[in-house]
């Protein structure tokens, strides 16, 4: 099914020994050469942005090919808050998810395995939310949580909030709507390893007395690291480019934007050009480093 | 024997919670699709089927609609395309620079929409080619690719070498091997990664709206009229489309149950 795409990569098995051919490249030529000219060449046409200089005119929008890496100084430095916010965000999102989407996965993949068809439909649930419009689900939590919405009134009635207080546009909304959107990305990779787990290591774990949160964290924990990395992988990097959650339209305000805000604004609007490209340029290479340390710290290369 | 669990009751009431607030925005959508109010459908003001039946009297929304449509079939079939003959490649053959390819398939998985959405249009910019349909379909074949090697990859490290063996013991050629062994047993994992493929690019806004000009499609028309409010027909179409994921996806589920049931598997 198609929530295989979000499991962890497996070893590739017996029939992987045939000699290289002609075949191979016939097959994977075209897809190659696909990504070299839309996906490298863009990255390398982004580079090529972000250190171009504005056109003599001055004129909105008009920059000429030039060597200005000041660019991406000046976006550091202009944009740190909006950097900042963006990794902070996806950090507490992500761990919020995986906390959410943990012991969930670990109900479907191990407390339902008796029961294969309901097992599949709740797999099916849980990818549910994709076959809706993301934009429609994040704006029906903004009217779900406004402002004179049944649920803050409740929680005012109930002193949880104060009468002035306001949940929509604050830092706590994004990242409440963003933990949403993401939580299939991270409950699929969690329920294929954990759908594997044998559970006779975990009675061999017990029979060795070893105590319920000791098999957990000895045996449960380390076999299902690798659901864990592709899992947190899959909704940081999406949630830290997020930027409709945060925009004031949706969950955020003024006061919550984000990376991806910042380079919608100046590419869109503002007609910056190379400030957007710096930025972006910028935010992919902290994106490569962070999971390059990532991999190699956690030890799953065939991850990749 | 004391096996390890989280408490007999708690693991289900707390997947239940869970599900019903996967739900809620799933519901509050399809539940004000019937709201008998004007656009900004924001506060229940009774049940009505009008925006169902006349859902194209809104006609920037229809033509957005059908733009998303075809862009979601067409970037589909290139991108499964693609991706199916690369997926045969990195499982069958072993060959030199087999890692290279990977990691070229893992890195647009890893771009942040926003990178790879600002670096097509500044690469379209750069050229001079014009933002449209032709853009938006580019755009979305180079995210589905990945998704679509992968599943396919996951289906071809099922598949027993054996049964190609066979065929090939009884003197077909490489074509008719292909397209009468391999080719039907791949299907599952293709018509998977299609859906896949669809629903990513159907749903997709980011990349979208830096390379779509001033072409709609349904999500973009979402975010656009987001700031004065969405009207009831937007939730329409997102309704109807879900209602019909979601059956396709059990009905094909069962059939499957039912299939190994018969096989006695």
């Amino acid at each position: 099914m198609a929530f295989a795409a979000f499991g962890p990569s497996q070893p590739v098995v017996a029939g992987a020994g045939k000699k290289s051919s002609p075949i191979v490249l016939a097959l994977l030529l075209p897809g190659i050469i696909y990504l070299g000219l839309f996906f490298l060449t863009p990255l390398i046409s982004l580079i090529i942005t972000a250190v171009e200089v504005p056109d003599a005119s001055g004129a909105i929008g008009a920059y000429n090919y030039g060597f200005d890496i000041s660019n991406f100084g000046y976006v550091a430095t202009h944009y740190f808050q909006q950097i900042l916010r963006s990794f902070l965000y996806a950090t507490i999102a992500t761990v919020l998810a995986l906390l959410i989407s943990y012991p969930l996965a670990y109900f479907i993949g191990v407390r339902m395995r008796r029961f294969a068809v309901l097992q599949r439909i709740l797999v099916t649930l849980v990818i549910a939310p994709f076959f809706i419009s993301f934009l429609l689900r994040t704006l029906a939590w903004k009217q779900l949580l406004a402002d004179n919405s049944w649920a803050i009134e409740t929680l005012k009635a109930l002193h949880l909030m104060g009468a002035n207080d306001y949940f929509i546009g604050t830092p706590g909304s994004v990242i409440f709507g963003l933990t949403y959107n993401f939580i299939p990305f991270m409950t699929l990779p969690l329920y294929t390893t954990l759908e594997r787990l044998d559970l006779r290591l975990l009675e061999a774990g017990s029979d060795l007395y070893a105590n319920s949160r000791h098999v957990f964290t000895r045996v449960t924990l380390p076999i299902t690291l690798p659901g864990i990395i592709s899992g947190t992988l899959l909704t940081f990097i999406p949630i830290s480019g997020d930027y409709v959650n945060a925009s004031a339209n949706y969950l955020g305000s003024s006061k919550t934007s984000m990376i991806g805000n910042m380079v919608e604004a100046d590419f869109l609007q503002n007609l910056q050009y190379p400030s957007a490209a710096a930025l972006s340029v910028l935010f992919m290479a902290v994106i490569l480093v962070l999971v390059w340390v990532y991999v190699k710290k956690s030890g799953t290369e065939d991850l990749l | 024997m004391r096996r390890f669990t989280f408490g007999k009751l708690a693991l289900p009431i707390y997947s239940l919670l869970a599900f019903a607030f996967l739900m809620v925005p799933i519901f509050y959508t399809i539940l004000f699709s019937f709201n008998d109010a004007p656009a900004p459908n924001t506060t229940w003001k009774g049940f009505t089927l009008s925006h169902w039946l006349g859902v194209c009297t809104n006609e920037t929304l229809c033509t957005a609609l059908t733009n998303s449509v075809v862009i979601g079939v067409v970037s589909t079939l290139i991108a499964t395309i693609l991706g199916t003959a690369m997926a045969i490649a990195l499982v069958r053959y072993s060959f030199k620079g087999r890692g290279a390819a990977s990691l070229s398939l893992f890195l647009p998985m890893a771009t942040p929409e926003v990178v790879l959405g600002a670096g097509l249009a500044a690469f379209f910019f750069n050229i001079g080619f014009q933002a449209g349909m032709l853009t938006i379909i580019i755009a979305h074949v180079v995210f589905c690719l990945s998704f679509v090697v992968v599943t396919v990859k996951a289906r071809v490290q099922t598949l027993d070498p054996v049964l190609e063996e066979a065929g090939r013991d009884l003197y077909a050629n490489p074509r008719q091997v292909f397209w009468k062994i391999t080719f039907p047993l791949l299907l599952p994992g293709i018509m998977a990664a299609a859906l896949l493929s669809f629903a990513l690019s159907f749903d997709d806004f980011i990349i979208t709206y830096f390379n779509s000009g001033a072409v709609d499609t349904f999500p973009k028309y979402i975010y656009v009229v987001s700031r004065r409010g969405v009207p009831a027909e937007a939730n329409v179409i997102a309704s109807a489309v879900f209602l019909l994921a979601i059956v396709s996806v059990v009905a094909s589920q069962l059939v499957s149950a039912l299939k190994r049931k018969r096989l006695g598997l």
